[in-house]
This record gives structure tokens, C-alpha cells and sequence, in this order.
């Protein structure tokens, strides 16, 4: 199945989102969709979903001009959508999931899950998924709910599918996988659209690339033709710099030390298992390991918010295993968390308020109890326009940010101050290129300026990037040192420590 | 960075600082989806009397004296702020915990509470100037009802009990400590074998303010006490660091747990808050209105004052303008009831309309579409 968008423009009141974009998707080929957040990706492709009606332009399917009324028309016309953030229902089974909406019946309307289990088998075996249909969701690693996902819009019998993000929340391996099926999908004639803004990735799976930016198709090519490079440069529309600069690697004193430090999960698992390491001034450690090894209880007990079972974490020689995290923050700890939206932000106050969400108590922001709120827009003001943030107000609510704004609105708090430690989960996790080459240089800077700087994250290469010394965790231990004194970095060896690979 | 960017970055902060005129959408949230909710709760309220075989005549006659009832004369305005003054308060102290992400159902325990300790120490300590004995006894209701709400904090901070459960069965406690207070030698009136407590002493009762009009007008002190509540919520919640404690853990505890704030101790605080302010919404009715206790003097305040929350966006300024509708609806009420012979609980039936439609905005806006311009605001809740 062969799908043209024709001139389609979609304004959202003043706001222009696509402004006469032409798309062309054909079975059997990989389109890749560059983009930075905001640049007009999603919205074309809820245009194209049923979910939006565009305000001009058409949607031509085989040759005929079509128009839909809502999501269902889309599916209907065989379009599917696998979204970035799953929707599966976490206490069914992998076949109650794929086949909710539209689910095989018996006699008397009785559920059919029989049949609705060898559907999904016959789909695992044509495009070699390896999924268990009994398998509860909850169990099963992302990677695998990911590909039920795929299963599901597949059993809605979809010839066109559309991957948005797809591998912004997947370990290197699972990516491996997941471009197999792609390649098994797009072998068995499918359409395929992959939405990212990741540019190795695109440049590997896609057959055919398409640059957007600002609503405008501004550049079309084949991998082949353009480097990584001229790629970002299209997309972001102003030279980047995809290397990072940093000085030469000079440590200073050790800052935090962190001795036989054992943490445990809510229910009572061993998240962190006798962990011990220091970071020093002008120094960035990176810890590297595959989501769920331990890293997110590690950063949440040195951040003071998580309880420590046993060991100890001094800082400046100081024992603070007990300390709060507010005694921390005065310290001079920042710390941008995993998940902004949960941990890091509040959605629904202003740019000015999530400002001072942690430091609202200083003497620069209030008197005794009292707000001192010139002072704290003041300063947002100051702070959003020296980081980046782009919004028309402070006064807006932090809802109405994109992603890699509300980001940089979280890096711009932790280090609108006189920081010594800087505790960074993910920076970058689902932004666009510009804001990671800025987040990074950030990062960089605090180090350079003398601060101690501790990184995680499941990105690889991130990791590379930024650290002196990696740290590789694995089921809550640190399994392996790369860099400085530890072994020489290398990506695969790297890659087959956060394994659990013995080196 | 050179003097160019900073010059740049300098103008693109000043820029920041504009704020964006309020749109459309939030002005029809706020005043005209209210306002169709009255009309349309009215309109209903004629059909379900309508209904009971009240002919329309009686009708009419009824919603007349709804309106002379509560605003037609200087009679009806003392009557609608009187009964307003209590609902505020109360209001008050639940729209903190809101903000606080509180689900206090225990107003109405918190209100008998303070109530009764401003009732004890109002018939005490005969010989005192009112203004030691007055705001002695306000600082009774304000401190019991910050205690016994405070209760239901402390077992949520320390032990993760849910507030909703601690607050109804310290509702269904204070209800039959009341009964039993009632009948204490030291408390109930002498020479009376029903529970009733001792009168409120002349020096500890709140002063009429209109009296001196008409000695009917029943308007009091408790008026001036509530604007000033008013004030002080406001400027607590938006003024100060604790009101940013308060918002941050009600909008996301997460987050604010991460920020450094203390969880347990917001907990406390605002629930005897919320408490403190119910315990002077008691003790407003007991010193400014009914000069003594007995069972049940609460009347529903305490649930009403939910109910004021809500309808009040959990806004101080909010609270009092829901508030005095309430307090029009009851004065108007009885009016309607002598006038036109209209049971009371019509206007309990228009009340509970009038909320239903206000939480349903979408629903009013399907029935009056005509009245919308701006695009409905989605709610993430």
C-alpha cells in the first residue's frame, strides 16, 4: 500500500504546526522522519492516523484521494501506530492486550482468547517475534512490550506502520532486535514510517530520509548521500557540533565516596548490592548498565530521597548517609532525576515556580516565609533565556513545554547556582539534538569549573561521550572500570559488561 | 559569552516577563459555566417541584422569595452573610488540604469540636473583658479544631493511615463525644435533663455589627473574622514558602519529596490548618449565632463546606464567593419555605444541581453551546 500526503497544512489557532508538507510512503521501504521535538512529527502523523482532520491539503491512498473522520477511519484504511509510550494494560496477558477493542467472540458473545492466542502465534511466527501470548504485560522486559505493540496494530491487519520513538526507551541489544523486525516487516511488504530523531539509527534502518523542521519538509535524501553531520545541520537548521568539547582530564580531590553502599527496593529486594566508588572534582564518572540494574536506587540514595541499608557516602570527607536531601541541596548537590515529569517537575505550576521548586527557602527568593516573587521571576527569566528554554512566558505552566524544554528547564534549576556535585539520570533521554548538544556542554562546563560530575545512563555512546571513568552496573554491582586506571574504552567491551559478561 | 549575547539573553529575559492576558477559555470557566450552572440547577429545581405537583404559580412565588430571601433587604443580606460566615471558614480549611492534595471529609468532626471547647470556655471565666473572653474563646475552637484534625495528619505521616478514612470515623467519634459532653454535670445547663450546654457568656459572644439598625439583624463579628481568614489564605497559599510546600505536595508529592521538602511535616501542618479553620467556623456559630450547644449544632456545615471547596476551585477568593451563594441559598431557602410553602429540601435538591453542573463543565457547555467561544480546557487530572 502506497500513501501520499499532498500540500498538508494543520494549524492549531495562530500556530502553524505543518505548513504544506508532500510525503511519500511505499510498501516495502523504510521512511525515515527526521526531526527535532516540536518540529511538526507528531502532528503529521496524527494527520495521517485520523486522529487530526488537516486544514488543507490531501491524503491520497493507492492512487485515491481519501478523508478521515477520527482514529477508527485510519485503522481501517490499515494504518497503525506504534506509540512511544505503550498503551497495554499491565495485569492482562499478551493476548488479551492485542486483541482488546476488537476481540474474537464465541457463541453467546463469549470471549474467544483461544483463538485470539494462535492469531497471535501465527504473527510471531511470520515476522519471527518470539512473543508468549500468555505472558503477563507486567512481567515482561520493554523491549518485549514493545513488540506486542507491534503485534497489535499487525492484528488489526495495518499495511502502513508507524514507529514513533521507537527505540527512545530500548537497551543497545533490544535495538539490535527491534531493527530486525523492522527488517522483517518491511521484507513481508509493509509500509513503514520511523519517526526519531536519532541520527546513527536513522542513518542504519532507513531507505529513504525526510528532514522536518518547523512544519517544513526541508530536506529529502538517501542515507547514502549525507553524513550524520549535514544530517543534524538540516534538521536543526544552524551548524552543530556533535563531538563533545572538553579539557584535558586533570581530577582534583575526591569529592563523594561511596563505600560498600547496599540499598533495597520497596519490597525488599537487593537493588544496590555493596557498591563502592568516588567521584573527583573536575572529574565525569559515568555509569553505564542496562535499565533496572540498580543505577536509578544509587542516584535516588546519593540524592538523599532513597534509604541506605548499609555502607556509607561521604562528601568532602564528611559522612551525609543520613543527611536529608534539602542538607544535600545546601551542599551543593544537584541532581536531575530519571523521570522528570514524576520526580523533577511540577506540571502544573509555572516556568517561575518549577524554578525555585528546590530552592524556593534561599534567602535570594524569600524573607522568613515570605516569597519574595519579583525576585524569583526575575531570576527564571534569566535563567530560561541563558538555558534555552523556549516559551513566550515564564507565567506559562510547565505543561505546555515541550519535552527538551521542561529538560532544560530542570538543568537550568540544578545549575542556576554554586554546585560541587552534579547527579545527572538521563539527562538526555528522549531530546532532540540541539538540546543534547546543549545539555552537554552544560554538563561539560560544571566539570571543567571544578565540579564533580556522575552521569547515567543506558545510552552508550552518551556515556562515552561525557565520561573520564565508566562504571559498568549489572544486577546492583559494579562489574566492571573503563577509562582512567580501569581497562582501555571500548563501545563492545562495554556492551558485553552491561550483559553480564564476565571480561 | 560576549557582550552581544548577554545584551541578547538580557532582552530575551526581560521578554519572559510579559504575562499573557488571561484567554477566553479561562475566562468562561470561571464565570460563565458558574453562572449557566445556577440557571440550569434553577431551571431543573422548577421541573423536579413541577414534578411533585407544585403548581406554577407556587413556583414563581418560590424562586421570588429565593431572590427577596437572601438579597431583597438589608434583612436578607444580614441572613445570607450570617450563614455564609461558617460555610467560608469551614471552606477555608478544606481547600487548604486540597491544595495540599488532602481529602478532608473531617470539617464537620473539626467544626463540633472547636465549636464545643469555644462553647466551654465562652460559659467559663465569668468576670472578663470581652477582649480577653472573646478572643479566648475563638483561640478554644481555633486549637481543639487544629488538634483533633491534626490527629488524622499525624496517623497519615506516621503511619500512612489515608485521611479520607481517619477523618469519617473522627467525624462519627466527635459526634457522640458532643452527646456525652452534654450531659457532663460541669457543662450541661443546670435544671435541664436534655443535652444542652450552659449560654455563652455576654463577654465572650461576637458582637453585632448591625444591631444598632435593627436589633434583628443578625449579622455579627464572625463576618469580620472570615474576611480576614480569607486574606490570610491567600496570602498563606500564594505569599509565603509554606504555601509552596503546600501547592508543590498537592500537585506532585513526588516531586516535591525530590525538592527536599518534608512530607510528613506538610502533612500535620496543613491538616490542623484545615482543622483550625473549621474549629473557628464552630466556634463562629457557636459565640456569633446560636449562644450554646447541642447535639448536632454542626447542621451540615462541615459537609457543606466540601462543597464549598470544590465549588470554589479550592481558591480562597473562590471559597468565599461559593460560600455566600450557599449562604444565599439557605437564607433565600427559608423564605421560600414561608412564602410559598416549599419544602426546605427543594433547595437542598437545587444546591446539590448547582454543584453537579459546576463539576460537569462539559455538560454545560453541551447544553448551553451558544454561551462558548473558547475551546474547552482539557483537564489532566
Amino acid at each position: 500500500m502506497d500513501i501520499e500526503l499532498r500540500g498538508i497544512t494543520k494549524r492549531f489557532g495562530e500556530v502553524v504546526a505543518n505548513s504544506g508538507v508532500n510525503l511519500q510512503i511505499k510498501a516495502g521501504e523504510v521512511l525515515g522522519l527526521l526531526g527535532e521535538n516540536g518540529a511538526g512529527k507528531s502532528t503529521m502523523m496524527n494527520v495521517l492516523s485520523g486522529l487530526y482532520r488537516p486544514d488543507e491539503g490531501e491524503i491520497v491512498i493507492d492512487g485515491k484521494p481519501v478523508q478521515f473522520d477520527g482514529p477508527g477511519d485510519g485503522i481501517r484504511a490499515g494504518i497503525g501506530m506504534v506509540h512511544q509510550h505503550f498503551m497495554l494494560v499491565p495485569v492482562f496477558t499478551v493476548a488479551e492486550n492485542v486483541v482488546l477493542g476488537v476481540e474474537p467472540t464465541g457463541p453467546f458473545d463469549s470471549l474467544d482468547l483461544k483463538t485470539a492466542r494462535k492469531q497471535v502465534r501465527e504473527i510471531n511466527e511470520t515476522y519471527g517475534l518470539e512473543v508468549d501470548p500468555d505472558a503477563l504485560i507486567e512481567n515482561l522486559p520493554v523491549g518485549i512490550q514493545q513488540r506486542v505493540e507491534i503485534i497489535k496494530v499487525l492484528f488489526r491487519e495495518a499495511d502502513v506502520l508507524i514507529f514513533d520513538e521507537p527505540t527512545a526507551v530500548l537497551t543497545p541489544q533490544e535495538v539490535t532486535d527491534f531493527f530486525k523486525i523492522v527488517r522483517a516487516l518491511k521484507d513481508a511488504g509493509k509500509a513503514l514510517v520511523f519517526i526519531t530523531h536519532k541520527l546513527h539509527e536513522i542513518l542504519e534502518i532507513a531507505d529513504r530520509i525526510n528532514v522536518l523542521r518547523a512544519g517544513q519538509i526541508v530536506g529529502e535524501c538517501l542515507p547514502g548521500e549525507k553524513t550524520d553531520i549535514e544530517l543534524a545541520e538540516m534538521m536543526v537548521g544552524r551548524p552543530v557540533n556533535l563531538e563533545v568539547e572538553k579539557k584535558p582530564y586533570a581530577p582534583g580531590e575526591v569529592l563523594l565516596d561511596v563505600k560498600d553502599l547496599t540499598i533495597l527496593r520497596e519490597d525488599d529486594s537487593l537493588a544496590v548490592d555493596d557498591v563502592s566508588f568516588s567521584v573527583r572534582r573536575n572529574e565525569v564518572v559515568g555509569i553505564a548498565g542496562v535499565q533496572g540494574n540498580g543505577q536509578s536506587a544509587l542516584v535516588e540514595a546519593l540524592a538523599g530521597v532513597h534509604r541506605v541499608a548499609g555502607g556509607t557516602i561521604s562528601f568532602e570527607g564528611k559522612d551525609i548517609t543520613r543527611t536529608s536531601a534539602r542538607a544535600r541541596h545546601k551542599m551543593g548537590f544537584a541532581h536531575i532525576p530519571e523521570d522528570r515529569l514524576k520526580n523533577g517537575v511540577v506540571t502544573n505550576f509555572t516556568i517561575a515556580e518549577n524554578m525555585v521548586l528546590n530552592s524556593y527557602y534561599d534567602e535570594r527568593y524569600s524573607k522568613g516565609v515570605s516569597m519574595d516573587w519579583n525576585a524569583v521571576n526575575e531570576h527564571a527569566a534569566e535563567y530560561a533565556a541563558a538555558f534555552d528554554v523556549r516559551t513566550p512566558s515564564i507565567f506559562e505552566t510547565l505543561n505546555h513545554l515541550s519535552g527538551g524544554n521542561q529538560q532544560k528547564m530542570v538543568v537550568a534549576r540544578e545549575m542556576s547556582r554554586d554546585t560541587q556535585l552534579m547527579i545527572a539520570a538521563h539527562p538526555t533521554r528522549g531530546l532532540d539534538v540541539g538540546s543534547i548538544e546543549y545539555i552537554h556542554s552544560r554538563l561539560m562546563h560544571a566539570r571543567d569549573e571544578g565540579d564533580a560530575v556522575l552521569i547515567v545512563s543506558s545510552e552508550l555512546d552518551e556515556v562515552i561521550a561525557l565520561s573520564d571513568r565508566i562504571l559498568v552496573m549489572f544486577k546492583g554491582r559494579i562489574v566492571a572500570e573503563f577509562g582512567a586506571g580501569g581497562r582501555p574504552v571500548d563501545k563492545n567491551d562495554i556492551g558485553l559488561a552491561m550483559a553480564g559478561a564476565t571480561l | 559569552m560576549s557582550e552581544q549575547q548577554q545584551a541578547q539573553t538580557e532582552k530575551l529575559a526581560h521578554q519572559l516577563l510579559q504575562r499573557a492576558a488571561p484567554s477566553r477559555t479561562v475566562y468562561e470557566d470561571l464565570i460563565i459555566v458558574p453562572v449557566f450552572a445556577i440557571v440550569a440547577a434553577l431551571i431543573l429545581g422548577g421541573l423536579v417541584m413541577l414534578a411533585t405537583n407544585v403548581s406554577l404559580e407556587a413556583i414563581g412565588k418560590s424562586y421570588v422569595a429565593l431572590i427577596y430571601g437572601s438579597v431583597g433587604s438589608l434583612g436578607a443580606w444580614s441572613e445570607t452573610l450570617t450563614a455564609a460566615t461558617p460555610l467560608v471558614l469551614a471552606g477555608l480549611g478544606v481547600a487548604m488540604g486540597f491544595r495540599a492534595g488532602f481529602f478532608n471529609i473531617g470539617a464537620e468532626g473539626q467544626v463540633l469540636m472547636g465549636g464545643m471547647a469555644a462553647v466551654i470556655a465562652g460559659f467559663s471565666f465569668a468576670g472578663l473583658p470581652i477582649y480577653i473572653h472573646l478572643p479566648l474563646a475563638l483561640m478554644a475552637g481555633i486549637l481543639v479544631g487544629g488538634f483533633y484534625a491534626g490527629i488524622a495528619g499525624w496517623l497519615r505521616a506516621a503511619t500512612g493511615a489515608h485521611e479520607v478514612i481517619s477523618t469519617i470515623m473522627l467525624n462519627l467519634i466527635s459526634y457522640r463525644l458532643v452527646d456525652y459532653l452534654l450531659k457532663v454535670p460541669f457543662i450541661q445547663k443546670s435544671g435541664r435533663s436534655d443535652p444542652i450546654s450552659n449560654a455563652v457568656l455576654d463577654s465572650a459572644q461576637l458582637p453585632r455589627l448591625l444591631d444598632w439598625i435593627d436589633p434583628n439583624l443578625r449579622v455579627h463579628g464572625g463576618l469580620i473574622i472570615m474576611l480576614l481568614a480569607v486574606w490570610f489564605c491567600y496570602w498563606l497559599l500564594f505569599k509565603t514558602t509554606i504555601g509552596f510546600e503546600f501547592r508543590a505536595s498537592g500537585e506532585n508529592a513526588d516531586a516535591a519529596r525530590f525538592a527536599g521538602m518534608r512530607s510528613g511535616l506538610i502533612v500535620v501542618l496543613v491538616m490542623a490548618l484545615a482543622g483550625a479553620l473549621a474549629g473557628l467556623a464552630g466556634a463562629n456559630q457557636v459565640l456569633g449565632v446560636l449562644e450554646r450547644a447541642s447535639p448536632g449544632f454542626s447542621a451540615g456545615i462541615g459537609f457543606n463546606a466540601i462543597s464549598v471547596a470544590l465549588l470554589g476551585r479550592s481558591h480562597p477568593i473562590g471559597v468565599l464567593i461559593a460560600g455566600l451563594l450557599f449562604g444565599a441559598l439557605e437564607a433565600g431557602g427559608r423564605q421560600m419555605q414561608v412564602d410559598a410553602g416549599v419544602s426546605l429540601d427543594l433547595i437542598g435538591i437545587v444546591q446539590s444541581l448547582i454543584i453537579a453542573f459546576i463539576a460537569a463543565p462539559l455538560l454545560v457547555r453541551a447544553v448551553f453551546p451558544w454561551g462558548f467561544r473558547g475551546k474547552a480546557a482539557s483537564r489532566k487530572e
